[in-house]
């Protein structure tokens, strides 16, 4: 039991920073530009399709800067062609504009590289068990993936709180127009943050690839619970995301892991009733129940608290 | 967006001989609902009809909450399919109990499925509008769609749930077992659930929804509470997509968990926004376009669904009012007899819109087949996805083609500011 709980903590912990390399990105998009980007975990997709690519190529430590690079290039493109010739027509245009981006993104991928898994192997430097907990090797690679998040997290906080840069980003999460206003140029900031926050998608997705599975419908997976965490943490709300994220990734994780279920608990229900809705309820294992978890977590939130965890914007 | 000319233009229209031409209108799509399976009476054309006539319901439902109420939704295939799986289970209760209900009342068990669905939901989605319900619409679709795989007794788990439409009650002779009988069914309950919907956009309830996707702040001044407003809207959509569904579990006598999922929630809203939500008969032509699309293209090519990405993706970028929005801006043109100066440099901006496009296609196909090794026949030409000649007909295409195309496209503005200007003066444009 001990054994289950440190080792899911762990992984809890490492989905979780996943999750906030992804959900740090599109919230600083959302307070800034008011654009929810559909697209962000077609982005994640990306990192993983040209991480595997460029591995093959040139290995892994220079795709390991040169895909985020890319996708972040990508980013800026989407801002700088649709997203800002998109933007007159309203909220609703912008977001539908990124939908339609996951979904040809999706739709790319798949026919370039096709729709089964790749073999996106952890690279050889880093194939080895780490340490040995109560007769589980703990990978190295994972603890490599935890250190990148922390990292990414730390050299956020310091740009955003310490620099000239997150400055202006700050003013401009809550009063673009002002910012604009006193000579910065907020278009171009718009497309830099753009292109970071993909750039930070493509990194999860460059490291997330060998550790998870890398396939066309990974982005379809991971891009409604993204969605979810940024709406558990609150929109636009920077420690909500982080909080949202470590709370959403701990609890998948430990859903996965337990087996138990109703009937295990309180013994099976009497047969004799035959198979209704309360026999599927009583028989099923929480580790089964785990894909719908965060999106129960969602509708609790939104009974309980509509604005989210840190939320404070209406909408 | 452009959706406040919904009512307006319509209710301008209507004075005087405009009643007439209204009924004129609606009759001449009974007729034309009457007469296609005896001018198209094969069997591949029936079930088309059919399926175009439950997609044309469904887009109708979804533009009541995004075109009418201005609510975005990524889920709404979810009452869709429960009314599917409510028909389901209805049809074979009646069969087992011996209920003396016939076929053609089931889409409505369909519909009370959906509605209920979105009674119980609806009051927790609708707090929020704009972005945040997009993403809890988002979220309660991936919740029902889950979940409709744990809770196997109700929802069979991944092969569905099948029935029988012809163990039925018979109504006036009607077995319902052909194909022919089936479209005239979804036929009828096409016009019902049309009508209903129109008449929906017509009442108070229409006018408010209306005022609340404007500016939900005002209507708060006004007394009314949005968020109630917004429930409302929710649970007629929520009613009429349950009534679709129905239509669908008879036309394929089977409901699975494939109609709650994301890709029925995203075609919908790919009907709705390519036809049009500013209009009531855009959802339709983007009904029967993505239908016939998705059925012709399936055939042809593997990338259909990029095709619908790219042809989205334009709409949203150049066309937000959809093909509605586009069709319906020539009006006032037309009333003020300025047409024929625009016409010309339409037929100048064809020839290279055409090149970018077959350009843009060629390329997807080469992608698409490279590994693959079947040829692309293009106009009876095969191009082989291999070859550099084919690299390069593209590249020239593509490039070329959108080079030449955005001088002719620029000519149409040009020449469209002229017309619109005469228009203006004419007093036929606002």
């Amino acid at each position: 039991m001990l054994e289950l709980i440190v080792i899911s903590t762990l992984n809890g912990v490492l989905f979780g920073m996943l999750l906030f390399l992804l959900s740090s990105g599109l919230t600083v998009i959302f307070s800034m530009m008011g654009v929810l980007n559909f697209a962000h975990a077609s982005f994640y997709m990306l990192g993983a399709f040209f991480g595997f690519q460029l591995t093959k190529w040139i290995g892994f430590w220079p795709a390991l800067v040169l895909a985020p690079l890319l996708v972040g290039a990508i980013g800026m493109v989407v801002e700088r062609y649709g997203l800002r010739n998109t933007h007159k027509h309203g909220h609703v245009a912008e977001l539908l504009l990124t939908f339609g981006l996951a979904f040809a993104i999706e739709e790319i991928v798949s026919m370039i590289w096709g729709k089964s898994p790749l073999d996106y192997r952890v690279p050889a430097l880093l194939d080895f068990p780490a340490f040995t907990i109560f007769s589980t090797n703990y990978p190295a690679y994972k603890i490599f993936m935890l250190a990148v998040s922390v990292v990414i997290f730390v050299a956020l906080l310091i740009v955003l709180k310490r620099t000239r840069v997150g400055l202006i980003v700050q003013a401009a999460l809550t009063h673009p127009h002002m910012v604009g206003h006193l000579g910065h140029n907020v278009g171009r900031v718009f497309m830099v943050v753009f292109g970071v926050g993909s750039a930070l998608a493509g990194l999860a997705g460059v490291i997330a690839g060998p550790a998870l599975v890398t396939q066309s419908d990974m982005a379809a997976a991971l891009g409604p619970i993204l969605f979810v965490v940024i709406v558990f943490g609150g929109l636009g709300s920077l420690p909500g995301a982080f909080i949202a994220s470590l709370v959403i990734g701990l609890v998948q994780t430990f859903a996965v892991a337990l087996n138990g279920s109703l009937a295990s608990a309180f013994g099976p229900l009497d047969p004799s009733a035959g198979p209704s809705v309360l026999t599927d309820i009583w028989n099923v294992t929480i580790a089964q129940v785990a894909p719908i978890v965060p999106y129960l977590l969602l509708v609790i939130i939104l009974i309980v608290r509509p604005m989210g965890l840190m939320g404070t914007r209406e909408s | 967006m452009t959706t406040a000319a919904t009512s307006t233009s319509k209710m301008a229209a209507e004075p005087a001989g405009g009643s007439l031409r209204f009924y004129g209108v609606w009759l001449l799509g009974i007729v034309i609902l009457i007469v296609l399976p005896m001018i198209f009476s094969s069997g591949g054309s029936l079930t088309s009809f059919s399926l175009i006539g439950i997609a044309i319901v469904f887009a109708l439902s979804y533009n009541i909450l995004l075109g009418q109420t201005g609510l975005l939704s990524f889920g709404h295939a979810v009452h869709y399919g429960l009314g599917g799986f409510a028909a389901c289970h209805m049809m074979n209760a009646v069969v087992s109990h011996g209920w003396p209900i016939p076929l053609p009342f089931i889409p409505l068990f369909g519909g009370i499925g959906g509605l209920a669905f979105a009674m119980i939901i609806g009051w927790v989605m609708t707090k929020r509008a704009g972005t945040v319900f997009a993403m809890i619409s988002l979220g309660i679709g991936e919740l029902v769609a889950s979940s409709s795989l744990i809770l196997r007794s109700v929802f069979g788990g991944e092969s569905g749930i099948t029935t029988d439409r012809t163990a039925l009650p018979k109504l006036l002779g009607w077995s319902f077992g052909p194909q022919l009988q089936v479209y005239y069914l979804i036929a009828f309950w096409l016009v019902l659930s049309a009508v209903a919907m129109y008449a929906l956009t017509r009442t108070p309830l229409g006018r408010i929804c209306n005022a609340v996707r404007d500016n939900p702040e005002r209507v708060q001044f006004i007394g009314y509470d949005p968020h109630v407003v917004r429930y409302f809207a929710f649970c007629f959509a929520g009613f009429f997509a349950g009534i679709a569904g129905g239509l669908a579990a008879i036309n394929f006598e089977i409901a699975n968990s494939a109609y709650l999922g994301a890709i029925q929630s995203g075609l919908v809203l790919f009907s709705t926004f390519i036809g049009g939500t500013a209009f009531f008969f855009g959802p339709i032509l983007g009904a029967i376009l993505v239908t016939y699309l998705q059925l012709g293209l399936t055939n042809l090519t593997t990338a259909w669904q990029l095709y619908f990405g790219i042809i989205f993706i334009g709409i949203v970028m150049y066309s937000p009012g959809g093909i509605a929005g586009l069709l319906m801006m020539h009006r006032p043109l037309i009333r003020a007899g300025t047409l024929w100066t625009v016409i010309p440099s339409y037929f100048v901006a064809v020839v290279p819109t055409v090149a970018l496009a077959c350009g843009v296609i060629l390329t997807i196909e080469t992608v698409a087949r490279f590994s693959g090794g079947d040829p692309i026949n293009m106009f009876g030409i095969a191009f082989r996805a291999t070859s550099p000649v084919t690299w390069l007909t593209a590249a020239i295409l593509v490039v070329g083609g959108f080079f030449v195309a955005r001088l002719t496209w620029r000519r149409i503005a040009e020449a469209w500011d002229r017309a619109a200007t005469v228009a203006r003066d004419r007093g036929y444009l606002a």
